[in-house]
């Protein structure tokens, strides 16, 4: 086992749902029990519905939400209890490229101050020293040193996103969250953006949070997946076994549901029914249990717990494939 | 809530859009002339007053207008020309300073409510609500009245009274911008409360607040005037329209002059913000901007 750079144990974030008075506290279980690692230099993915909380894992490991219970670690030190100076230096360390590149740069900026603002905050350098380091970053990213001093709006999505990208690692973070970066992009972009992820993760030797509804993205840069239904983790494991033989029945259906670019291909047609369940008040037993193909009356009145089905492969599920 | 539809395009067409919208509205185009008009007799009053405006002379006094007097002359055989061109200045620093005050009390306090939200949000817009409470023009003559009136306290007692609007204006574009995720990129950056809310927050409130305050400039001079007029604004022997307007009151019957042509000033001007404000609020309407 490679050594763990992030450590979640046990994250619960709940939000207060605000009901009439009578009723009893209610809450949207947006993450629930996260347990996971991280190895250091990974591409940990992680996939799941639109709800299924993969947004509010990711912003509560950045602490840009509080999370309700549990732990994070980062690099051995246990971040939600960090306070003021080691907080800031961990911020630092820990960054995030958000899903939508037209409103993650502030539209009254000019690049150099969008990309230089953390500088300020972190370094205490003059402002040529800034201008050098941004003309670096811009250059690691595929633009150029003119961009500077332009506006956002005076870029497409794809570039916006590797402005958004420059900002995170000129900061020479040990941690990126990549929050759905390229959901927002044509598919041609997509691929550019995507090789460039790749290789700056190889050159500056980081470590990612891959968050993602897309399959094929998955396969193409992570090592790691774990796949999230309603707040839980269900399955998660290497890739290549999860994506060979994915033993829980929600990531099979995924799987079989991912688009194969071949128009000669047949597949059988396994679809996933219904829509996913609410969060705040989650089915009993196991939360797929009504939409899953193998349930039985053990799934609708146990909550399975998470078990090792194979070495490094976890899967939440009583009778996993 | 304009602005965002605004960035998108390109500032060049966007201006000519403007300047096009502009040139349609032909009220607008009055309102800016009376404007300009206005201030360029302020910049260059010295030059345009015949005479000092408080020299007296009482030889001269209360002559109806003339070649010589061009608006007459006063009780105290003052220029009645003279002092309505010199009161300009007198208004403009009014409008000046009250715009600058009440809008910064304004962006500030609504921007500190609208960010932190939660506590802070209800007293602080609780007090706006007890401000809002009272007439603007009643509460500016307390203010006015308890500290004493002259130009300064003036200019206090109108801009206690006129941050409100700002405060609220702001406060909606602060909570509309501080869940935006380019706010919380430069919290993931480690930027802290202040750094977000003055850096980065704060300006994108000040285009509606400077909307809002061209359109409130005729309010301001009105307040002024009223205050003049009352006695509670700048005192003699400043020229200010209000007091002068207030200083005819007595010979309104024979000598109408001295009350009635810085009275027209007065209209004049507050007619020529208030054109000029809706023009600016149409020009900035998304529904009417293609």
């Amino acid at each position: 086992m490679p050594d763990t750079l992030i450590k979640i144990e046990n994250l619960k974030t709940y939000f207060p749902v605000k009901k009439s008075i009578l009723s009893k506290k209610l809450f949207v279980r947006a993450v629930d029990d996260v347990t996971m690692e991280i190895p250091r230099g990974s591409t940990f993915a992680v996939v799941g519905e639109s709800g299924s909380g993969k947004t509010t894992l990711a912003r509560s490991v950045l602490r840009l939400i509080e999370p309700t219970s549990g732990k994070i670690f980062f690099d051995g030190s246990e971040i939600l209890r960090l306070k003021g100076k080691d907080l800031l230096d961990v911020r630092r360390k820990m960054q995030i490229v958000f899903q939508d590149p037209y409103n993650s740069l502030h539209p009254r900026k000019l690049i150099k101050n969008i990309i230089g603002e953390g500088m300020k905050i972190h370094f205490k350098i003059t402002e040529n020293e800034i201008r050098d380091k941004i003309s670096a970053v811009l250059k690691e990213v595929g633009l150029r040193d003119e961009h500077m001093f332009r506006y956002p709006h005076e870029f497409s999505g794809g570039q916006r996103q590797r402005i958004a990208f420059a900002r995170a690692i000129v900061l020479k973070p040990k941690f990126i969250v990549l929050d759905e970066p390229t959901s927002a992009l044509d598919v041609s972009v997509q691929a550019m953006v995507l090789k460039m992820l790749k290789d700056i993760r190889a050159q500056e030797d980081l470590t990612y949070m891959f968050i993602t509804h897309n399959l094929s993205l998955v396969d193409y840069i992570a090592d790691r997946v774990a796949v999230m239904y309603v707040g839980e983790v269900v399955e998660m494991g290497e890739k290549n076994t999860v994506f060979n033989h994915p033993s829980h029945p929600y990531t099979d259906l995924l799987m079989a549901s991912n688009p194969i670019p071949d128009p000669k291909f047949q597949r059988e047609k396994r679809l996933l029914k219904g829509e996913i369940p609410s969060s705040v008040n989650p089915p009993s037993g196991c939360r797929f249990h009504n939409r899953c193909p193998h349930a039985d009356q053990k799934c609708a009145s146990q909550a399975p717990e998470m078990r090792e089905h194979a070495p490094g492969h976890f899967v939440r599920c009583h009778y996993p494939l | 809530m304009e602005k965002t539809a605004k960035v998108s395009r390109p500032f060049m067409d966007d201006l000519k859009h403007t300047a096009f919208l502009w040139r349609r509205s032909r009220l607008t185009m009055i309102g800016s002339v009376i404007i300009v008009i206005f201030l360029l007799i302020a910049a260059f009053a010295p030059l345009i007053a015949p005479y000092s405006p408080v020299e007296q002379n009482l030889s001269i006094k209360l002559q109806s207008p003339s070649w010589q007097h061009l608006f007459g002359t006063d009780q105290f055989g003052r220029d009645i020309f003279s002092r309505v061109i010199t009161g300009s200045r007198t208004a403009l620093w009014i409008i000046f300073l009250v715009s600058v005050i009440s809008g910064s009390i304004g962006i500030i306090i609504g921007v500190t409510a609208g960010y932190f939200g939660g506590i802070v949000d209800e007293v602080l817009m609780r007090i706006t609500d007890m401000f809002l409470a009272f007439p603007s023009l009643v509460l500016a003559m307390a203010f006015a009245a308890m500290l004493g009136p002259n130009l300064t306290n003036t200019i206090i007692a109108i801009s206690i009274v006129s941050w409100t609007t700002y405060a609220r204006l702001s406060r909606a574009e602060a909570i509309k911008v501080k869940s935006q995720p380019y706010i919380e990129a430069i919290r993931a950056a480690g930027g802290g409360n202040l750094r977000i809310m003055f850096l980065h927050v704060l300006p994108m409130c000040i285009s509606p607040v400077l909307v809002q305050l061209t359109l409130r400039m005729g309010t301001i001079i009105l307040t002024a005037a009223s205050l003049g007029f009352l006695g509670l604004g700048v005192q003699p022997p400043t020229p200010e329209w209000g007091a002068m307007v207030s200083d005819g009151r007595n010979f309104l019957i024979d000598q109408w002059w001295i009350s009635t042509f810085p009275g027209i000033f007065i209209a004049f001007v507050v007619l020529g913000f208030n054109l000029l404000g809706d023009g600016i609020r149409d020009m900035l309407d998304p529904r009417l901007r293609r």
